[in-house]
Parts: structure tokens; C-alpha cells; sequence
């Protein structure tokens, strides 16, 4: 195997169905924005899985460092009281 | 030649148009440039079947004697097909594959623009599904030969190479013989000669944003109208037909 010399790497985020949220799909290779758009409809939505896709240039995700998990996250795992569980959901309310 | 004659002979036509140069795009299986475009090509192929599918079915139907679209794809010979040659030639390299996909594309989508139209109301809704492939069929072959030709040098040469190649065969997509006139009096058919026009402005459009050359009107190859073809789909039927043929009405 060589270096991936297949062009630039997008990522694809695929919407099932109007107004749900954008789901991350995987990955596709492009050289523009027309021929992603083409290849991740190519690629992901072959079995009616969406109704409308980004992408996104794989260059222009920031991620987390993992070394950083600790004072990213850990902070969050003891303060129950930011979850709104201890309130009595309205009739009639579903997504919440 | 009867009504429901004619029909059964459009009806095939046009499947005969789909399975090939669906056999044809599959053979990249596997083969593409990279993987995303082997997805591209394998799914306009399964666009094809799909369509291949439809037609043969309904000539089966017109045709009345209980044949499937089974039967017609696998047990007919070479001159009982009627796809036009463009379908049929060997892939060649990915830019040839794609002038064949945008002159045939093209000339599908003005079409089957009209075939939705037709007062037959099974062509008519085969028009109206196939017209939503083929539009994408389009926009793919269109960007990958402006992309191609106003490329490189050796990729604008590869484009000119084959507009220079198959030029000849595009020729048959506008022919009409006594099948279309009988059929077009009723409102079934459609007036093939009249797509030319549009169809050639179109491919020039598109080839002068891809810096290439459009070849002078010369010498257009005809014949399979009649099923006479060139020597390359006898070979794309033996593969395809084999096992039906080694071991007809073999079931798994």
C-alpha cells in the first residue's frame, strides 16, 4: 500500500428524512465540492437512506484531543442537577 | 405490421438500449479509477437493469405469448436485438466511457422528456421514473468529460480521442423507420428527429466548456434496427446468456 493518493477526503452527514438531525455517514474521496456531493449520494444514499447530505472537507473538522478527555469531560460527570430529570414532562410533549 | 407488432418492437428497443449498456457499465465493476466512482457506474448500470426490467416486461405483455423479461433478455440471438451500437462498443478507457454515457445520456434525457408524454400509459410511466436516472446519468458524464477535456493535456487528448471515435454511432439514436411512424400517429412513439436539434446543442455546449473539438457530419454507422450489429455484442451475449443456455430453465 502507498499514501492514500485518491484525492481529498470529505465527510459525509446524511438527513433521513426532513428535519432530523444530520447523521454522520463515513467518508468519500473529491476533488471539488460538485464531485463530493456526487460521490457521497453515490456512495450512501443507494438504499433510500436520505433526503439531503453535506459535506464537508475532512481539512476542516477540529477535533478534541484525547489527552484532553479529562478536563473536557470528566467535570460533567457529577453535576446530575444540569439534567432537566427532575421535572414532570407535559402531556403531549415528545421530543425532549 | 400491426399496432400491438410495433409496440412489441418499441417496447424491446428500448429495453435492448438498457440491458446492454448496462452489461456494458458493469464490466467497471471493480475496474473504476477509484472506488467512488466503481459505486457510480455499477449503480447507473443497476438504473439500467432496472429500466431493461420494465421495457422487456411489457414487450412480453404486448407480445402475449407468455414471455418474461427473462426470456426475452436470455433467448434471443444477436440479430433478434435491436440496442442501438453505440450501446454495445467495448468500454474502452474511463474517458471513452464517459463521451458514450454523456451522448447517450443527453439524448435520453430529451427522450424520455417526451416518451412521459406518450398516451401509452405503461411507457408513459417508465418515461417519468427512467427521466429522474437519467438526469443524474447526465450531470455525472457532463462533469467528468468538461473535467477530463479542460484537463490535462493526455486527458483532453483521451476526450478528443473518443468524441473522435464515437461520433458515428450517434448518428442511430435519431433514426426512425416504419415501427416509429406507425406508433407516433397514435401519440406512442416519439419523433426522434426532432430531439437532433436540441440534442446537438447540448453536446456542443458542453464540449466547448471542455475545449473540445466537435468532429465534422461524416459517415454514421446504422443497422441495428434491423439486428445487425457490430461483432462485439455477440460476445457480451455469450456471457450473459451462458447459463440459461447451458442449462435452460435452471432455478437455485
Amino acid at each position: 500500500m502507498t499514501a492514500d493518493n485518491q484525492l481529498d477526503v470529505w465527510e459525509v452527514f446524511m438527513q433521513s428524512k426532513p428535519g432530523a438531525n444530520y447523521i454522520h455517514a463515513g467518508s468519500i474521496h473529491a476533488s471539488d465540492k460538485q464531485m463530493a456531493l456526487q460521490n457521497a449520494r453515490d456512495t450512501y444514499s443507494r438504499r433510500g437512506e436520505g433526503t439531503s447530505i453535506w459535506v464537508v472537507p475532512s481539512s476542516a473538522i477540529v477535533a478534541s484531543n484525547p489527552e484532553d478527555n479529562g478536563m473536557f469531560f470528566d467535570p460533567a460527570n457529577d453535576k446530575i442537577y444540569r439534567h432537566p430529570t427532575f421535572y414532570v414532562m407535559p402531556e403531549g410533549a415528545k421530543a425532549i | 405490421m400491426t399496432q400491438q407488432q410495433a409496440l412489441y418492437k418499441y417496447s424491446l428497443r428500448l429495453g435492448d438500449n438498457a440491458l446492454i449498456l448496462s452489461a456494458r457499465l458493469s464490466e467497471w465493476c471493480s475496474n473504476a479509477p477509484f472506488l467512488e466512482e466503481d459505486l457510480a457506474l455499477t449503480n447507473m448500470a443497476l438504473d439500467l437493469i432496472g429500466r431493461a426490467q420494465a421495457m422487456l416486461k411489457y414487450a412480453g405483455e404486448v407480445d402475449g405469448n407468455g414471455k418474461t423479461e427473462d426470456d426475452l433478455a436470455y433467448r434471443r440471438s444477436e440479430r433478434e436485438y435491436y440496442n442501438n451500437l453505440i450501446m454495445e462498443l467495448p468500454n474502452g478507457d474511463f474517458a471513452y466511457t464517459m463521451v458514450r454515457q454523456l451522448f447517450v445520456s443527453t439524448f435520453e434525457l430529451f427522450f424520455f422528456e417526451e416518451l412521459q408524454k406518450s398516451t401509452d400509459a405503461t411507457l408513459a410511466a417508465i418515461g417519468a421514473k427512467t427521466l429522474k436516472e437519467v438526469k443524474y446519468h447526465h450531470l455525472h458524464a457532463k462533469d467528468w468529460v468538461i473535467r477530463l477535456g479542460d484537463g490535462t493535456a493526455e486527458s483532453n487528448r483521451r476526450v478528443q480521442q473518443a468524441v473522435n471515435q464515437l461520433w458515428m454511432y450517434t448518428g442511430e439514436l435519431f433514426e426512425m423507420d416504419g415501427t416509429d411512424a406507425l406508433l407516433m400517429k397514435d401519440g406512442i412513439a416519439v419523433n426522434a428527429e426532432h430531439l437532433k436539434m436540441g440534442w446537438i446543442q447540448m453536446v456542443t455546449q458542453i464540449l466547448a466548456l471542455a475545449n473540445i473539438e466537435l468532429p465534422a457530419d461524416g459517415y454514421m454507422q446504422t443497422g441495428s434496427r434491423m439486428g445487425i450489429h457490430t461483432e462485439h455484442l455477440g460476445h457480451i451475449l455469450s456471457e450473459m446468456q451462458y447459463l440459461q443456455r447451458a442449462y435452460p430453465d435452471a432455478t437455485w
